[in-house]
């Protein structure tokens, strides 16, 4: 069931309901996150840990409004040039040479003309309206591209000098997420609705599985759902997030397994856990203590 | 719920404010009030949690708070303006009590204190006056620590570097078309991260303040590059608190904000928090990280140098200080110290004004 563009769901739980049908199960703190994003028209700031599906639920949104989506991945450096809009200069100085042969006087209105404007993911959110719009990991981008975030997100419009002003016809919703490497200017922030992502319960994430991986069977949904579980209590350096235990339960159907053992547990720990200390902590703990019913 | 639900509403805003969650901000408070109104009042619990908390730290305070003031409890009347602890003010020409300097003309004055200040500032602040403390504490406000400068993503207009190839095309438009001369850009710097951890437990206590004031310095100095944390039986960010201006509310506001003040050690535990929830992701990434503590571990010593073993490879450089260091005899043998050194790559003393302008300056040549 998707929503539908132009229309906004009645309920979170109609909302919720939208997003489980694109293959996204959103908790009631997060459907109501998403609902009150949409009615007032504010930017929504996730965070949460590494892979508990902060980036899937922008995709959800997107097919589930029936929206475009747009993706703007954050790095430190990140300029206007590359998040927003570029003039194509090749373009420009083939089509200044062009009116040159031609012997035509070259004039400045057909050379800052639209179709030598190249729209980044910004521009492209403001121009395909309805639209939601990924403003991925904002931690990593610097104070000056936050800055200047913000004037955009509060217009809904740029300016552009050569062209004039470019505004939405209806303001994309923005999703905001961070991994809390930095803390996220104030003025940022308080734009936006605030959720905390958590990581799935059980029933939850068996759910999630069999869904993702429809071909799994139910014993091994479960039991993947039981040993991430339990590694998310141990203490490591990188806990499983929910995309850690698709991949896992992904690599154990890859080779056929119906269900989990300690030893295709082992052969296959590297799609769960990254990190050497990691692996080394959970087979001192016993990979079949892990997996008890 | 009474006649008034925007009364109520603003009253519970300012429960929480008074709880400690900062982000209940008049402006959020009306965000909140157009939240219930769209969700309805049984829902007033995501409207209010997702418009007023603002980090993670807000949300048990939220809950908590939530309970108090839906769960039938009164909201508690605001509560009067503290008066700070009295400010001692020094002048800074004045003597060690007790120290009868009767000053005639300005020009002693100023020989006399000089001199002060120099024997004050190679004495051990555990053994110090209140009034010459005071003093202490003050020549540390002064202090201005500050990482190198590393060189930034992004680029600014030069005379010499890389080819500009951007604005170079953009001059040609200008001038109709016609290749007038090459620009060219050089990469901007930034400041280098700045990551205080400083040890408050009770071993500590002699130093925790003047420890406290030199990272409220650090962050008077650089405020967007540098972060401060608390370690003890717990780990606390206390770089918001330290933002206030005036030295003695930055600390009075930080002291309200540490909860393990004076308590145990758990340094390798409270490391372990700061690399996961902080450190990993990005904070200790290429940042001089320093830590303040004398090194008693009450755990396993090599559970501390793995947590050690993770830090020195997230940061830049890693510097220790001890105040222990700086007194004669000593030799890094504890248990916890012991485990530390090999992950160092700077190993001082922080037991005087003199060892921290010392730590100024290995802060900078790092």
């Amino acid at each position: 069931m998707t929503i539908g563009p132009g229309r906004s769901p009645a309920s979170p739980v109609e909302l919720a309901r939208a997003l489980a049908a694109q293959g996204y199960l959103a908790d009631e703190g997060l459907a109501t996150a998403g609902f009150l994003a949409m009615r007032l028209g504010r930017p929504l700031f996730l965070e949460g840990e590494a892979g508990v599906g902060k980036t899937a639920f922008a995709q959800a949104l997107a097919e589930a409004t029936g929206a475009h989506f747009v993706r703007l991945q954050c790095y430190e450096g990140l300029a206007v040039a590359q998040a927003l809009y570029d003039w194509d200069f090749p373009r420009q100085i083939l089509h200044l040479r062009a009116m040159e042969a031609r012997g035509e006087r070259p004039d400045e209105a057909s050379l800052y003309d639209r179709r030598f404007l190249i729209a980044r993911p910004l521009l492209q959110a403001l121009e395909q309206s309805p639209c939601v719009l990924l403003v991925d990991e904002i931690d990593r981008a610097d104070d000056e591209f936050e800055a200047f975030l913000l004037e955009v997100l509060a217009e809904a419009a740029i300016t552009i000098p050569e062209l004039g002003r470019i505004t939405a016809t209806e303001p994309p919703l923005t999703v905001l997420t961070s991994n809390r490497t930095r803390e996220v200017h104030d003025a940022l922030k308080r734009r936006c609705l605030y959720h905390w992502v958590e990581h799935p319960d059980f029933e939850r994430e068996v759910t999630i599985l069999r869904t993702r991986l429809p071909e799994i069977t139910d014993r091994l949904a479960a039991q993947v759902a039981t040993a991430t579980g339990r590694m998310r209590g141990l203490d490591l350096i990188k806990p499983p997030g929910v995309a850690e235990s698709i991949d896992w339960a992904a690599a154990l159907s890859a080779l056929g397994a119906d269900s989990l053992d300690p030893e295709i547990a082992a052969a296959t720990l590297g799609a769960v856990l990254k990190y050497r200390e990691d692996a080394d902590r959970v087979r001192a703990t016993g990979l079949a203590t892990l997996l008890d019913a | 719920m009474s006649t008034n639900p925007t009364g109520v509403l603003v009253g519970f805003a300012r429960t929480l404010r008074h709880a400690g969650v900062a982000a209940a901000t008049p402006d959020r408070v009306q965000t909140m009030v157009s939240a219930v109104d769209i969700l309805g009042i049984e829902d007033v619990y995501w409207a209010g949690r997702l418009t007023l908390c603002g980090q993670p730290d807000d949300l048990p305070v939220y809950d908590a708070a939530f309970t108090a003031y839906f769960g039938g409890e009164k909201p508690s009347a605001k509560p009067a303006a503290r008066p700070g602890p009295p400010r001692v003010a020094v002048p800074f020409a004045s003597g060690p009590p007790g120290d009868d300097t009767e000053a005639d003309d300005a020009e002693q004055i100023v020989g006399l204190s000089a001199s002060q200040v120099e024997v004050l500032r190679h004495r051990d602040v555990a053994a110090l006056s209140t009034t010459e403390r005071a003093e202490v504490l003050r020549l540390i406000d002064l202090l201005a620590p500050a990482t190198a400068p590393r060189r930034s993503r992004r680029h600014r207009p030069a005379q010499r570097g890389a080819i500009d190839a951007h604005g170079t095309v953009r001059h040609i438009l200008r001038n109709a078309g016609e290749p007038t001369r090459l620009l060219q850009k050089q990469r901007r710097t930034k400041p280098r991260r700045l990551v205080l951890l400083l040890d408050v437990s009770g071993s500590m206590t002699p130093y925790a303040e003047t420890l406290l004031r030199f990272g409220h310095a650090a962050v008077r100095r650089r405020p967007a590059a540098c972060e401060v944390f608390t370690i003890g039986t717990r780990l606390t960010w206390v770089t918001r608190a330290l933002r206030h201006r005036d030295p003695d509310s930055a600390l009075r506001a930080a002291g309200t904000a540490i909860p393990d003040w004076h308590g145990g050690t758990r340094l390798a535990d409270s490391l372990r928090a700061f690399l996961t929830r902080w450190g990993q992701r990005g904070t200790a990434r290429g940042a001089v990280v320093v830590v303040c503590s004398d090194g008693w571990e009450r755990g396993d010593p090599s559970a501390l140098a793995e947590q050690l073993r993770r830090l020195s490879r997230l940061a830049y450089r890693l510097v220790w200080v001890n105040p222990h260091r700086g007194k004669a005899g000593y030799a890094p043998l504890a248990g916890g110290m012991a485990a530390a050194l090999p992950y160092l790559d700077e190993f001082v003393a922080g037991h005087s004004l003199g060892a921290l302008e010392e730590l100024v300056g290995v802060i900078a040549r790092a």
